[in-house]
Order: structure tokens, then sequence, then C-alpha cells
């Protein structure tokens, strides 16, 4: 099980994927946008998207948890 | 988290205007200006900046800010200060109908839009115009000539402006990006017609990487709307970024204030600028500075702009780059060794004034611009200041938006200040640079502070023998 966290504060621009997906490694799960950048999050192992805790337009923090990938 | 970068411009729309008016403590003497007050559409640094020059002159300043910069201080700087609306920049500063009812409330004589934002908007320029008002720039037609690179492009090469090899047409899909490509030949920079900021931009060395800058490229071009323009232009692998500032005067003539070396870049972005550039030769300024005024003619020029050149740095010749029909970021360069106010100029060239400008150039400046992302892999780290204290002392100047407490928001490019020094020479410019730097100290937003200080003490740098690949070399 693999926990992808924020990096930086950013907006949720947009969700590529859905819970129950089965995603390949490097693949998208979302795009973030943060300072006039927009910042795709990949999967750093293959596997199903257990968990996608957030949605379009969020602002999340630092270390918020954006998925869980099993 | 694994990430990779891919740079964006907003999209505007929507509207809602409430005024904050601030007791103006006592009048100042007015200059020169035909106008009486000024409107700066714009936040952060330059919207201090520029409210700076135009209170200097006795103007009356008005700031219009969003929800999320309302303690910052350009809010507080400014005579008055209109809240446009939401943080978003489509829902605030890139709102056109938002910001007309702003600077119509306050009964702004003038409109200054900065950089970025509105400040290259034709459309943003003309409603200014219409609306009675005194539009702070050139005319929308040189706007809208310049803001396509391929109609400047093509508009300079027919003026005798040397251009890179390159496409003429807009290409619009990959079959002709491939064709063009075989035509031009690799390697190849590829961009958005439209686009600036290095948005979309990307540099192809065979067919697959090409597919891949295209397909980049077209996704930028349709985020921002400028439809799907492509242009392809031959890649100069050991070039300098070299641009010209030029000033056209309110009686046609055109002049050129030097230049100044971009060529510390990440992602495309400049991250430090430097006047004279140590890396052309007497001989090559000269024949750059001329080409330059012949582009402000070409275009009947009005007001300060910046003639971008790539420079082949071991050959000493120039390619047109494009045009940036505004204030630049990194004009305080030009003002530190030609002791001018280019915001000034700007002003007193808008209200008509004709006047006599002289260069004389005189030491080197230059200038570190500090964004609020780590220093390593230059990702965004927008945050709370919690420590803020800038140098100070002898040809040190630092242009900031922000001071401690203050927050820096996701909502905005990552600029939060401009370090800049000025010496008699290179050399002490350096080391005026090396200790303002050390001296710099910021608290909670990440910062490239230290990137700064490790860019000093590089012996490319140093040298002043570099070129647009140094950052990348620095971090591979």
């Amino acid at each position: 099980m693999a926990e992808v966290r924020a990096e930086m504060v950013a907006n949720v621009w947009k969700i590529v994927v859905s819970e129950g997906d089965t995603v390949a490694e490097g693949e998208t799960l979302v795009i973030l946008e943060s300072m006039k950048m927009e910042i795709p999050v990949i999967a750093e192992d293959a596997g199903v998207v257990a968990q996608l805790k957030v949605a379009e337009g969020d602002v999340i923090q630092e270390g918020d948890l954006i998925a869980v990938i099993e | 988290m694994a990430v990779a970068f891919v740079p964006t411009l907003q999209i505007p729309r929507a509207r809602s205007v409430g005024i904050k008016r601030r007791g103006s403590e006592g009048r100042r003497r007015r200059v020169g200006c035909v106008f009486e007050s000024v409107l700066v559409a714009n936040r952060g640094e330059i919207a201090r900046r520029v409210i700076r020059t135009v209170r200097r002159m006795g103007l009356r300043a008005i700031a219009v800010y969003s929800e999320a910069d309302a303690d910052l201080p350009f809010v507080r700087e400014a005579d008055e200060a209109v809240l446009l609306g939401p943080a978003s920049p489509a829902q605030s500063y890139l709102d056109v109908e938002k910001v007309l009812d702003a600077a119509r409330k306050c009964g702004a004589a003038a409109v200054h839009p900065g950089y970025g934002f509105l400040s290259e908007n034709a459309d943003f320029a003309r409603a200014v115009i219409d609306a009675g008002m005194v539009w702070i720039g050139p005319a929308p037609e040189a706007i809208v000539q310049m803001g396509d690179k391929i109609n400047a492009r093509n508009l300079m090469e027919n003026a005798g402006i040397p251009v890179a090899a390159g496409t003429r047409e807009p290409v619009t899909t990959l079959e002709d990006a491939l064709r063009a490509a075989e035509e031009v030949g690799y390697p190849l920079m590829v961009k958005t017609a439209g686009g600036g900021g290095g948005i979309g931009m990307g540099v192809a060395y065979d067919d697959e990487s090409l597919t891949k800058a295209f397909e980049q490229a077209s996704r930028a071009a349709a985020r921002f709307g400028g439809g799907a323009a492509i242009l392809l232009e031959r890649y100069i692998e050991r070039a300098r970024h070299v641009e010209v500032q030029i000033l056209g005067l309110a009686d046609g003539t055109v002049v050129a204030l030097g230049e100044r070396d971009c060529s510390v870049q990440r992602r495309h972005q400049k991250v430090v600028e430097e006047s004279p550039s140590p890396g052309i030769t007497p001989e090559l300024r000269e024949r750059m500075l001329a080409a330059a005024v012949r582009v402000g003619e070409a275009v009947g020029y009005r007001g300060a702009g910046t003639v971008e050149c790539l420079v082949d740095a071991d050959k000493q010749d120039f390619v047109f780059l494009e045009m940036n029909t505004r204030l630049q970021v990194e004009h305080p360069v030009t003002e530190l060794v030609t002791g001018s106010d280019l915001v000034e100029h700007q002003l007193r060239i808008a209200a008509g004034e004709v006047y006599p400008v002289e260069v004389a150039p005189r030491g080197h400046a230059i200038e570190f611009r500090i964004y609020a992302e780590d220093p390593k892999r230059f990702f965004p780290g927008p945050g709370k200041i919690s420590v803020w204290e800038e140098p100070s002392g002898e040809g040190i100047r630092v242009d900031s938006g922000y001071v401690a407490a203050n927050t820096v928001t996701p909502f905005y490019d990552p600029l939060i200040a401009k370090l800049c020094v000025h010496g008699a020479t290179r050399a002490e410019a350096l080391e005026r640079g090396r200790a303002a730097v050390a001296a710099f100290r910021v608290e909670g937003p990440k910062n490239n502070v230290p990137f700064c200080a490790e860019l000093l003490d590089h012996p490319e740098f140093a040298s002043g023998d570099y070129d647009t690949g140094l950052v990348s070399r620095m971090r591979s």
C-alpha cells in the first residue's frame, strides 16, 4: 500500500483517475495547480486506486493525503 | 509525491466591486503630467513599485486587490484600494470588467497594467482608452502585432531583423509539425504563438520528442484560449538570452537603453538578469541596440518595451525572439545602470510629454529573483512568512511584495521579491550580491535565496561565460 501525499500547498485542478481504477507506474492521478504551475501527481508504483481523498477545487496543505494505491 | 512540471496560465471571467478609501495625508506636488491619478492593475512587488513612482510624481495611486492580497503592502501604500473579488485571478486581476468598474468608481485618469495579467491584453487596452482613460502602454495595435509570435517573427524578418530559421505559418497539426521539422532541421524550439513566460515551451531533438513537445504546447495553447497555433524555430544549443530595453518617445523617436542578459533560467523562466551582458562584444551590442530601435520603429512603438533576442555566444550573432509590449520584471537592472526611472518615463510618455532622453550607462547591475520555491528542484513553496529581513546598503535595491506576517498564497506566480545590486564593475556587483544574498532572511515559505548564493559561487556564473543551460547543468 502506498500513500500519496501533497508536497506543497496547492489547488486540486483536475482529478484524472477514479477509485477502483488500475494504474501503471508513472500514470497521472490528479493534477495540482500552485503558483501558475500545473503539477501532475504521478503513481510511483502500479496498483489499484483504493482511496481518493481530494476533489477538484480543494485547497490542500503540505502533507495532506491525496490517494492510496494498493 | 512524484511530480512533473508544466507551467500554466489562468483564464478570465465574472464580477463584484467594493471600495476602500484611505485618507490622503496631504497632497503631493504634481510634476509635468496631464493626468492626476493612476490605477495600478496588478499586485505584489510590481504594484508596489509602480505606486511608489506614481506617488513620488504627486499623482493619486489607486490599487486593486483580491481577497487573498488584502494584507499586502501594495494595498496599504496606495492612496485608495479597491477589492476586486476572490483570490482566483480569473475573478480578480484578470477580470476586465471588474478592473474597469474600479477605475470608473475611483475616477482614475490612467491605468498602468504592470507585467503579466492584463498587460498584453489589447482588448483591455482598448477598453481603457474607450472609457476615456489614459492607457500606460503602447497602442493596442502594437500589442496585437507583437502578441502573436508568428506574426511578430514575420514582421521582423520583413523589416530586415535577423530571425531564427522556422515556420512562417501557424502549425496546427502534428503532421504539419513533423513536415516543418524536416525542412527546418533539429533541434527545434516548440512554442505557442500566443504564450509567454515559458508557458508551453519545449525543445525537440527528434520526431519522438517533437510529438511530445507539440502535444504539450497544444494543451497549453488550448488552456489559455490563444487558439492552437504553434511555432517551430531552430534551437540554438549554447545560447544566451539577451534583451534590449527600448523607449518609444511621444514624438515618435525610439531609443535603446541598453541590454540585459537573462541567461540564468529554470523551466525557460528567468531567475537572474544582469547588465551589461558579459557575453557580447561592444560591436554586437551596437548591432543589437540598433536592431531593437528598428523593431520599435517598425510598429510605431510608444512607451517602454523589450526586444528579446537569442545570442549565439560562439559566433557572436543574434536572432530576434519576441517583443514584450510592457514593463519587464527585470527593468530595475536597466534603471540602476542608466540612473533612470522607467515607470516615470512610461507616465510622461503616456501623458504626451516630449523631452530628450540621454543614455549614459554606468557600472554593472544584477537582479536576483527571489521565488517562493525550494532551492533544489524549484517546486512551488507558498506559506506564511515568519521572518522577512531585507538587506540594505550601498548599491543594494530590494523591490519586494511582502513583509513579515504576510502569507504567500498558491494563487499567483512565485516571485516574492527582486534583490538588485549595482557596482562600478561586475566584480564589485558580484561581491555586493554575495553580501546582500547572505543578509536576506526569509523564513516560512520555501525560497530560492540559497540557490542565489550557490549561483554566485558557481565558477561559470562568476566568470560570466555561461548560457541558458547553466541551471540545468547545476542540477543534473
